[in-house]
């Protein structure tokens, strides 16, 4: 038995984009990556190098044109969309750039949203983990407002307790402090770590600012639709 | 279990929706409101339209069968002597008609419009000579006075029984009538009765006049225009009917008269108003349409807003059915509560209209109404939330 059990590996993914003008755009070329359980990596590189399409396609936002993506031992890849959803749902936790919660739903509706699409049952209560999670994140009070009446540190805390809600294997950030000041964003980071530590999730973060990626045990460059370098 | 929770999870979704989109449901549903109410009050209008012609015609009795000179209504081209061509009728026709069995009234009426004077007045009256049998037949009640008999009708009786609208003209209070003598063509006739006001414009300008009393320099050819009957039972009116007809085919020929049925009258009445109603219901339909474009409009409004949220729903799990659920659910919840309230708004106005007019609720209406409003509501908020659930979550956030 291997050391480091993958919890998800891409072989030989391409992603090809048909733009406007019918021309392909190749945005992931032959990509193989095993990301570890536990590991806390970030991948980098500049903007339009594909770190976010890589993303997309670990996420299962996205299908890749060729190759295969395999999570814990199994092909993704031809999974329809229900059982994609399912994953989406249950194996891994998004936190983006823009938050994207939904403004017409509270603080706690958003966080509990995940929740309503469940397939599995639950070993614990969605509503007492909410509370926790909140709790945690300091932002216990705000669990009635409405996201676009809190700050942006605020927005992507319940972002991170709606990625953790579900009590996922894995948690994708695509530039998660993109969106916050300089302070806010080290305690999102903070957030991370502490949650990499102590309960063990796998997280992998996309980010263009060496020194987020830093604070990351695993830095995955991505240039121009390649990785080109490791440093661990 | 599943599916309730599934169920009420949808609905409470749904409500979330509606509380924090008060303007896109307010405006929704007014537009499926709209056009329900549109529709519904429209063809209330048209049915309330025939109710009230239909009455005005029923009250002179569905078994009334009548007489008449020329082809009847399908030829003629107005009331009148003279005009609907054809023959006069006389005693002799009235003495046929009356050995038809099942006949409850038989009445001859002679029918001339007139110069009356009376109080130092002159005002047009239409005289109409008849036997007794006429009150009757005209369910004719008597405001004051009395109506006069058959003595009166056989000993050629100058008297006279004058409708409210003409007592009004001349006597200027109906009571103040009673007694007094009125000339017409030269003949003076002692007013016993005044008829209570019926609306009809003839009946409440008439002079009701035993028809002998008429057979001098009112009518001297001896002649009717109608001959009316009244038939004992409904079903037996079509046999009356052919019978009136044999028999005076005897005398006549087939284009020269007609009888016609109360019902043949209603039946026209109804053809018409079917027309009517279809030209209403295509009104009704357009106002469906603007209703529906409204619609169409606040949907389309909110598909870039819809979208992202279709792709952050997609990307935290939902899938393609649990999207088109919630969008459908959505839809119909919309759709219902504004066809519902449109239909209480019309209720609540047809039941005061009512009052004045005998408007009514149409169960054909309101289904089409109701069912072509929801199918454009529906798919309008079905379409866009299909088209986002088709993207990939990721396209579907980043929508513009």
């Amino acid at each position: 038995m291997k050391e480091k059990q993958s919890i998800i590996s891409l072989k030989g993914v391409t992603k090809e984009f048909v733009l406007g003008d019918g021309s392909v755009f190749t945005a992931l070329r032959n990509v193989n990556l095993d990301i570890h359980r536990g590991e806390f990596s970030s991948i980098i590189g500049p903007s339009g190098s594909g770190k976010s399409t890589l993303m997309h396609v670990i996420g299962l936002l996205d299908k890749p044109t060729r190759g295969e993506v395999v999570i814990n031992g199994g092909d993704v890849s031809h999974l329809n969309d229900d059982e994609t959803s399912y994953l989406r749902n249950e194996f891994v936790g998004f936190v983006f750039q823009q938050f994207n919660l939904l403004n017409k739903l509270t603080i706690k509706e958003n966080i509990l949203l995940p929740t309503t699409y469940a397939r599995k049952k639950f070993d614990y209560k969605p509503s007492e983990r909410a509370d926790y999670l909140m709790d945690m994140f300091g932002i216990l009070s705000k669990k009635d407002q409405y996201p676009n009446k809190v700050s942006g540190g605020q927005q992507q805390r319940v972002a991170v307790a709606r990625a953790l809600i579900m009590n996922p294997q894995l948690i994708l950030a695509d530039e998660p402090t993109g969106n916050l000041d300089h302070k806010t964003g080290n305690e999102i980071i903070g957030l991370f770590e502490e949650l990499n530590k102590k309960e063990g999730i796998t997280i992998i973060m996309v980010t263009h600012e060496m020194e987020i990626a830093e604070r990351t045990r695993r830095r995955i460059k991505v240039f121009d639709g390649e990785i080109v370098k490791e440093q661990k | 279990m599943k599916f309730l929770s599934g169920s009420y999870q949808l609905l409470s979704s749904a409500m979330a929706d509606f509380r924090r989109d008060k303007i896109r449901t307010a405006l929704t549903s007014l537009g499926i409101m709209i056009g329900v109410l549109s529709v519904v009050l429209l063809i209330a209008l048209g049915l309330g339209l025939k109710n009230y012609i239909e009455g005005q015609f029923e009250s002179l009795g569905a078994n009334l069968l009548m007489v008449m000179p020329g082809s009847g209504l399908g030829g003629g081209s107005g009331f009148g002597p003279g005009v609907m061509g054809g023959v006069n009728f006389d005693e002799k026709d009235v003495r046929t008609l009356s050995r038809i069995s099942g006949l409850k009234y038989l009445t001859p009426v002679a029918f001339k419009s007139a110069m009356v004077e009376g109080n130092g007045k002159e005002e047009s009256g239409y005289i109409m000579g008849a036997n007794e049998q006429f009150f009757g037949l005209m369910n004719l009640q008597m405001e004051v006075g009395e109506v006069w008999g058959k003595t009166e009708v056989g000993n050629r009786s100058k008297v006279v029984v004058i409708g409210n609208s003409l007592a009004e003209s001349i006597f200027d209070k109906p009571a103040d009538a009673m007694g007094k003598t009125i000339s017409v063509s030269g003949i003076r006739l002692k007013i016993i009765g005044v008829a209570e006001k019926t609306g009809d414009g003839e009946q409440d300008n008439a002079l009701f006049m035993p028809y002998t009393t008429t057979f001098g320099s009112i009518n001297p050819d001896k002649q009717f225009f109608f001959i009316y009957m009244g038939v004992e039972s409904k079903d037996a009116v079509e046999t009356v009917a052919k019978e009136a007809e044999e028999a005076l085919l005897k005398r006549y020929k087939d284009e020269d008269f007609s009888v016609t049925q109360m019902s043949e009258i209603l039946s026209t009445i109804n053809q018409i108003f079917g027309v009517i109603n279809a030209f209403l219901l295509a009104i009704g339909s357009i106002s469906l349409i603007v209703g529906g474009i409204g619609i169409m409009n606040i949907m389309y409004a909110t598909v870039t807003e819809r979208t992202r949220e279709v792709g952050i729903r997609r990307a935290i799990g939902a899938t393609r059915k649990d999207i088109l659920l919630q969008f459908l659910t959505e839809s119909v919840l919309l759709s219902i509560f504004g066809g519902l309230i449109g239909l209480l708004l019309s209720a609540a106005i047809v039941a005061v209209v009512r009052i004045w007019f005998p408007v009514a609720l149409n169960l054909m209406a309101v289904l089409i109404a109701f069912g072509v409003s929801s199918a454009i509501g529906i798919f309008f908020g079905v379409f866009p939330a299909r088209k986002a659930a088709d993207l990939s979550p990721i396209e579907a956030i980043r929508y513009e």
